[in-house]
Parts: structure tokens; C-alpha cells; sequence
């Protein structure tokens, strides 16, 4: 595998866009022509080598750049990196499963060298090469979890199990979809996903909690989310809302393919070993609406599912005063015909 | 003044339900205003000798002397009026520094209160959800700032201004233990200068 | 996706007995490398193939979780239940290639407490063998209370009272000696957390106890595994893979939708972790719920069976599986 890391940006001059070999491998999200909450999980297995579902933590060309808008993020506020203190055996927990699945999946970009509890780590995009000990927090800069996912594409949420229900009591949250870790740390699940519409209702949450209590070391899980972002700005939070919402309104006719952004989220679930606790990386694909419509298939089908989505969805995710102009940009690409089953964009 | 009755909402907005005596080695009672009246209302089929294992910490705000007789009359075994809740929290971490498993937490009256008193339970390991709450009295919301984290306290309107950075915010059902407090987020982001006009918070 | 947690091929590396009712197993991988982390409290499930009937029982960890070189169990031989407990004692050798499964967790640590308050009787004593291992290396805070028929019948009393003398308090049932509950739950600090593993008159004690004393049920922690209880034979159609079986008077239900051929959903298989619920379509008779995991509400409504322990008695029954 050889990843060319491109220098790019998620903010003010937005130099961010795909290859032609990232679109292809674009999670695109809907298997159908209409989209309604389910709790379409599935087992965390590889699917077609070169997919963003082959590896435990898929590593692509924005890494560097995206670990670059982490720092920046974190440098303006620290508190988007959050562990309660009873979550530092969790963070160990992560620390160890990425290092080991990023060591073995990419081979000649990331190394660990293990003699007992001395580990060396090793991560040559981000040229970082580190002694420590594991388990003591001292040997590192910053705690296990921060550590780790400052080195890892993706927000993480780390929830503790108990009382037959999951906690959010550590996180590292920097490409978020409008959700804030410091108001929400310290909630369970129904309770953070409380602002969600339609799917309490329709039993989706307690379904999902149900599979997510029983998800099992060695067999993780995931499913796809996804909303939609003006300009590629990958940290979307609600505490800067008031400087990046106003970015909604600057979509013309003229701009849109380019401005306008599918966002999905690659949502996996690891059991954590020596903790119990549940690790939840949410990994974001940006995509620009005139990238996504190179694939006829694709172009056909999400005009058909903005078109048709719920008006509570549509103002949930944040797009409702544009779908208009969403929808009269992707019908120029539907000329009616079916579309075949399934995500891939060439089958 | 009965028990607060609010519409259904979403799943992390607190529910309140009525004080109960309960099984319990001591048991802490930490009201403001109104809600006194729970605690005599709960008083009145409470066993026999119930008070004699309590303390009762009430911060009366602006109902004054109205129920601090009453409230007296029950025979705690420890009772304090205080002026304010700020006024009152070292106390109540101490009491709670001391007390062991066995101890029945009861709290009443605004919703600031309950919030902030069930942190100080939360954060010495009693589970929030063994603690018991009853709302009496103002609606009043303690919001959080989602931008600046500044709280501001007793917000009767939505939208309303942050006390700290200014802004224009919105009251969210959305709310915190941890932070005690409502999440106000920026009204007019999409559409500066343009702010709805204040209802009242119901 | 079949059943259960993951298998893990081992081999069987020493048997030891630890008493005349309790023997030791140790387990290490076939292929020579690591068994997975786990943490205090962990359970595994063994595979056995007991001379043709396949039996499925879960035994908690009770080796380190930091010692990835090898499971332990200790199983405690029980010659009035189904037979697995009596394989394992008669039938299971070192040498012996066996499968278990990965862990899982039912009864973990509650790591915000600010101290663990644990209390064991006789076998019950296994889980709080890994979680102390894991506390020590935390400086974890815990006191163990554990009850013990006779000096001869207590399992790692002396491993225990040796490496914590100040935290092990062993009580012991011929010398008339009693876990005083009632004290030992008066004056516990604030976050204080309770855990109880052992007989099922133990557990309820305990719990009743502690409600009365006032104790928050978040703060109270138990684990039993219930061995699927004997009873009538009794036939079932599954809907779903069109099939009429015929549960036998030990087997469970699930073992029967099993050798039917059947996957089932499966964790735990004591009635304790909610992943086999089944969904009844019909019904004509009674059930007979012996699960943790349902509510009372669904015990009577006849909605629901979790088919690892519980059995039903009648003219019909018709499962959606």
C-alpha cells in the first residue's frame, strides 16, 4: 500500500478534496434509493481489500492533514479531549488495540516493538517515535486515550458499561457532527442521543444499546451515519456553531458542487479488554456533491434520497433551508433509470 | 403550591417525581423556596421517629419565613437555613464527605438546586439515579453556554442573552448532571440580528 | 455469524485438585500464543463433548488478567446436576485438546468506587480471584468477606489470607462462624460498591440486606450462573426454520434448537446476559422462567423465553427461531 499524504486544510481556505482514488473508496452510505433510521449493524470484518472497511482503522491520503486540524482544534480548546478519571484503564485499552491493528495493517507506516511493558512506538507520517512504559501514564505527553487518537483519524467515544446501559466517560471529539463531548461526557446512551428525532420513537435506540451491550472482544461492529456540511469543515461543533453556521447560507447555484458535502461516518464498536469498556470510533468522510456525482449510480440515488427524506430529518441533520437547492443541483444527474443494489459505486 | 406538573420531553431532560420516605441509616434533605413543601407534604405519612436520622438544608431565597417554622417543627435532628445555595455547599459536601452507604438523599424545589445539589451526590459516588427529587416553584433554568461555558443562572425566557459573552441563545431540553445545567446554544448563527422574541419558559 | 463468543483452541496444561470437591484446569493455547486480556470478573465457556452430548458451561476466570500465558478455572464438581461439571472432573486430563470461548464479561468492577466490599461463598469465590488480581495492580481499594463450609473445603484461603491478610476475612460454616452482614454494611463510605457471588440463598441475602440497609441498587453487584434446570420433556416447533423438536428431561431448550441444527443466539448460557431471548408466537400451557434477565412483567405475558434455562410445560409452544 502506498498512501500519498496530501497537505490540505479543513478551515478558512478549505484547500481540501478527494483523489480520484478516494472517491472511489468513498463510504457512500445508502444501499437504496430512500434513507429511514435502522439499526443496520454489522460485523467489523474486512470487505474488498482497498475498501475503507478492510482495516480495524482505516489510514487514507488526509490523515496527515487531519491530525494536523486535531492539534489546531485542541490547541483552541482543550476541553474536546475529555476522560473521567475512572477511564484511564480504557485508554490503555485503546492505545493498545490501535497501536497493534495499525502495526499490522500498515506495516511500513506505523511499528510496535514490544519487550514486556517497555513499548516503542513508532509512526513515521506524523514522525513520532516514542519510548514508553505501559500503563504509566508518566512515560507519555499526554494521557493514553489523548495520546493515541491525536495519532488517529476518527472522533473516539469511550463508554463505560454498567447498569445494563453505556456511559459517555472519555472522549476525543474534533470532527464531530454537531454534538458537544463536554456538555454530553458523563451521559448514557438514550440521554445523548436524546435530540435525535423518529428513532426513539421507533424503538432504533433500544435495539441498538441491546447489540452494543453484548458486542464481544474480537468481534467488533459497525454501521454508517451520516449528515450534511458546508465547506469541508471537518469539526462542526455546537461551540463554534456561531461562526460556522452562517457558512449554511453562502451556497449559490453556481458554488454548490463544490461547497456542498456528504458526511459520513464510519461508526465501529471494540470491546476493551481489561476495562469491559466499549471504545466508539466515529470516523468522518467528507465528499463534495460534484465528486460524488462522478458515479452515476450514486448521483442518481442521493438525489432520490434528499428529495424523499423526512422533513424532521432533514432539519435534524441541518439542511432543510438548502435542500432545495441540494435537489434542483443532483436531479440534472438523474435521468430516472434504476439503480442497481447495494453501495458500491461500479456494480 | 403542589408538585410541578412539565410536558413530556426528551430523554435527557430530568424527571421529577415525588418525595417518598424511604429505608435508610440518615437521610438528607436539600430544598429551596418552595420546595419545603415536599418535604412536609412527604412528613405527613412519614413513620414515627422518621426526622430524628435527618438534616434538612433549606435555602429559603424568596419565600422568606414562610416555611422555615414549619420546617423546623419536624424535629430534624440537624437543621440549617441558608442564604443561598453558594452559601451552602460547603456544608453539604461536608455532610456528604461523612455520610456512608445507608444514607436516603431526598432533593425539592427549582431545578438549579436539584442539579447542582445531585452533583455534589454524584461526585463522592452516590448513584444519581437512587436519589430522589421533587420540583416545586419557579421554572427557572440554569443554562449553560455551549460557546463561551459560561452558566447563566434563573433564565425565565428563551431565547435569552448569556450573561457572560452576550450572545443569543436558545433554551435546549438538552441538559447536563455533570455541568447541572440546560445547553443554550447561539439563536441567530445562521441569520445574524435576526432573534425571535422571549416567551416565557413553561 | 455463529453463536457465542469467539472459540479459542487450547490445550488442557494441569489439572489440580484443590479439594475433594473442587478441581483446577489450566488452559493454553494450541497454537503456542497469547489468550486474550480480559478483565476481573470475566467468564469463559467450555466446550465439551461428553461422549457424544455436547455440553456448553460458563466458569469464571480466575487467573490474572495480567498473566496472558493461561486461563484457570476451579469447577466445583456437582454430582446431582447435568453431567458437565462431572466431565470435567472424571473425564478431562492435561494433554487434553479442548475448546473455550473468549471472554466475557457479566460481573465487572464498577472502577469508579471508591472502595469494592465483596462477598464469596464456598465457589463462588472464582471471579473475585481475577478482580483482586486486577485491583492489586490499580491499588484498588477492597475488602473480601468469604464463607467456607470447613478449612478443608476453602478454596485459596490460604493463597488469599497470605498475600492480603489485612483485606481477607474468611468465615467458616463447622465452626459456626457467620458473615455479620448487618455491621458490615453499616458505616461502608459513600461509593462504596457491594458484590456477591455464591449460592442463590447467599445472593438473595445479600441484596435483601443491603435494600434494607438502604443501599442504592446501582451500588449492589451479583453473579449467578443458573445450570439449566431438569425437568419434563416437553416439544416445541420453531417457526422460522420450520422445524418440530423434542426437548429432552436434561436437556435445555437451547441445547435442543442446537442439536436441531438451529444457530441460536448465545452468550452466557445461565440466564444472565439477555442474548438468547427468543420470541414465542403461541403458546398453550405454562413456561417455566428461570432467568436473570426478564422482567416479571414478562415472565407472565408469554411473549418471551430465554430457551438456556427456562423450560415450558403444556400442549404447545411455537418459538420464533
Amino acid at each position: 500500500m502506498n498512501i500519498q499524504f496530501k497537505d490540505e486544510t479543513f478551515r478558512d481556505d478549505y484547500t481540501f478534496k478527494n483523489s480520484d482514488e478516494a472517491i472511489k473508496r468513498f463510504p457512500f452510505p445508502f444501499d437504496k434509493d430512500s434513507y429511514m433510521y435502522a439499526v443496520n449493524m454489522e460485523p467489523h470484518t474486512p470487505v474488498r481489500e482497498g475498501s475503507v472497511y478492510y482495516n480495524s482503522f482505516d489510514v487514507d491520503e488526509h490523515y496527515v492533514s487531519e491530525m494536523r486540524d486535531r492539534a489546531m482544534v485542541l490547541d483552541d480548546d482543550p476541553l474536546r479531549c475529555q476522560s473521567l478519571p475512572h477511564m484511564e484503564l480504557a485508554g490503555w485499552d485503546l492505545l493498545e488495540l490501535i497501536m497493534v491493528e495499525k502495526a499490522k495493517d500498515y506495516p511500513d507506516l506505523f511499528e510496535l516493538h514490544r519487550d514486556g511493558d517497555n513499548w516503542h512506538w513508532i509512526n513515521k507520517p506524523l514522525g513520532i517515535d516514542d519510548k514508553f512504559t505501559f500503563m504509566d501514564a508518566t512515560t507519555l505527553p499526554y494521557g493514553p486515550m489523548e495520546y493515541i487518537t491525536r495519532q488517529t483519524q476518527g472522533d473516539f467515544c469511550v463508554l463505560d458499561q454498567r447498569d445494563d446501559n453505556l456511559w459517555m466517560d472519555a472522549g476525543m471529539v474534533t470532527t464531530q457532527a454537531d454534538w458537544s463531548l463536554d456538555f454530553d461526557i458523563g451521559m448514557n446512551f438514550f440521554e445523548w442521543h436524546a435530540p435525535v428525532p423518529l428513532a426513539h420513537e421507533k424503538g432504533i435506540f433500544v435495539r441498538a444499546l441491546k447489540f452494543l451491550l453484548n458486542i464481544q472482544q474480537g468481534a467488533p461492529a459497525r454501521r454508517l451515519n451520516w449528515t450534511m456540511t458546508v465547506n469541508p469543515l471537518l469539526d462542526t461543533s455546537p461551540e463554534n456553531y456561531h461562526k460556522w453556521g452562517i457558512q449554511k447560507t453562502t451556497l449559490t447555484p453556481e458554488n454548490i458542487g463544490n461547497k456542498q458535502h456528504l458526511r459520513v461516518e464510519l461508526q465501529t464498536f471494540f470491546r476493551l479488554p481489561r476495562s469491559n469498556a466499549l471504545v466508539f470510533p466515529i470516523r468522518c468522510y467528507l465528499i463534495k456533491l460534484e465528486e460524488l456525482v462522478t458515479y452515476p449510480k450514486w448521483a442518481r440515488r442521493f438525489h432520490r434520497v434528499i428529495r424523499d427524506l423526512p422533513v424532521e430529518l432533514a432539519t435534524y441533520k441541518g439542511f432543510i433551508d438548502n435542500r432545495p437547492m441540494i435537489i434542483d443541483y443532483l436531479s440534472q444527474f438523474d435521468d430516472g433509470a434504476e439503480t442497481s443494489p447495494g453501495v458500491w459505486p461500479e456494480d | 403550591m403542589a408538585k410541578t406538573e412539565f410536558e413530556p420531553s426528551i430523554r435527557s431532560r430530568p424527571v421529577y417525581g415525588e418525595l417518598e420516605a424511604k429505608n435508610g441509616k440518615a437521610h438528607l434533605f436539600i430544598a429551596d423556596a418552595d420546595g419545603a413543601g415536599a418535604i412536609l407534604d412527604m412528613a405527613k405519612s412519614a413513620p414515627k421517629d422518621f426526622f430524628d436520622k435527618a438534616h434538612i438544608i433549606y435555602i429559603p431565597k424568596d419565600s422568606g419565613d414562610k416555611y422555615t417554622d414549619q420546617l423546623k417543627a419536624l424535629g430534624a435532628k440537624q437543621f440549617y437555613a441558608g442564604p443561598s445555595y453558594e452559601a451552602s455547599v460547603t456544608r453539604i459536601q461536608r455532610v456528604l464527605a461523612d455520610a456512608s452507604n445507608g444514607l436516603q438523599i431526598y432533593l425539592s424545589g427549582t431545578e438549579g438546586l436539584m442539579g447542582q445539589a445531585m452533583r455534589e451526590a454524584t461526585n463522592v459516588g452516590y448513584p444519581y439515579s437512587a436519589i430522589q427529587t421533587e420540583h416545586r416553584g419557579s421554572k427557572a433554568r440554569r443554562m449553560q453556554c455551549v460557546h463561551c461555558k459560561g452558566v447563566t443562572e434563573d433564565v425565565i425566557t428563551d431565547p435569552f442573552e448569556c450573561s457572560h459573552c452576550g450572545l443569543n441563545l436558545f433554551v435546549r431540553d438538552h441538559y447536563s448532571r455533570r455541568l447541572a445545567a440546560f445547553q443554550g446554544v447561539c439563536v441567530d448563527a445562521e441569520d445574524p440580528g435576526n432573534v425571535p422574541d422571549k416567551v416565557e419558559i413553561t | 455469524m455463529s453463536s457465542g463468543a469467539a472459540k479459542i483452541a487450547v490445550k488442557v496444561t494441569d489439572v489440580v485438585e484443590v479439594n475433594e470437591l473442587v478441581k483446577r484446569f489450566k488452559f493454553e493455547r494450541t497454537d503456542g500464543g497469547l489468550m486474550p486480556t480480559f478483565s476481573g470478573g470475566a467468564h469463559t465457556v467450555v466446550s465439551m463433548d461428553d461422549h457424544g452430548t455436547p455440553r456448553l458451561n460458563p466458569y469464571s476466570l480466575m487467573s490474572s488478567p495480567l498473566d496472558r500465558s493461561a486461563y484457570t478455572i476451579s469447577v466445583r464438581r456437582d454430582d446431582e446436576g447435568r453431567g458437565g461439571s462431572l466431565f470435567m472432573h472424571n473425564h478431562v486430563k492435561k494433554g487434553m485438546d479442548m475448546t473455550i470461548s473468549n471472554p466475557v464479561n457479566l460481573f465487572s468492577l464498577d472502577l469508579r468506587a471508591r472502595k469494592h466490599l465483596m462477598i464469596a461463598g464456598g465457589i463462588g469465590i472464582t471471579p473475585f480471584l481475577s478482580q483482586i488480581a486486577q485491583l492489586d495492580s490499580m491499588n484498588g481499594n477492597f475488602e473480601l468477606h468469604y464463607a467456607v463450609r470447613t478449612k478443608s473445603l476453602g478454596s485459596y484461603v490460604d493463597e488469599l489470607t497470605a498475600q492480603h491478610p489485612n483485606d481477607v476475612n474468611v468465615y467458616y460454616d463447622d465452626k459456626k462462624e457467620a458473615i455479620d452482614l448487618e455491621n458490615l454494611l453499616d458505616g461502608q463510605p459513600l461509593g462504596t460498591h457491594l458484590y456477591v457471588c455464591g449460592p442463590k440463598g447467599m445472593i438473595d441475602w445479600v441484596r435483601k440486606s443491603a435494600q434494607e440497609a438502604g443501599w442504592p441498587r446501582e451500588t449492589v453487584h451479583y453473579e449467578e450462573f443458573l445450570a439449566p434446570e431438569p425437568g419434563k420433556p416437553f416439544e416445541v416447533k420453531l417457526a422460522v426454520s420450520n422445524k418440530v423438536i423434542q426437548v429432552g428431561e436434561t436437556q435445555s431448550l437451547l441445547e435442543a434448537i442446537e442439536a436441531a441444527g438451529v444457530d441460536a443466539p448465545y452468550l452466557c448460557r445461565g440466564g444472565a446476559c439477555g442474548m438468547c431471548e427468543t420470541e414465542v408466537i403461541g403458546y398453550d400451557g405454562k413456561f417455566i422462567h428461570n432467568d436473570h434477565w426478564l422482567e416479571e412483567s414478562e415472565h407472565n405475558n408469554g411473549k418471551k423465553i430465554m430457551p438456556c434455562v427456562s423450560r415450558f410445560e403444556g400442549k404447545t409452544l411455537v418459538l420464533d427461531r
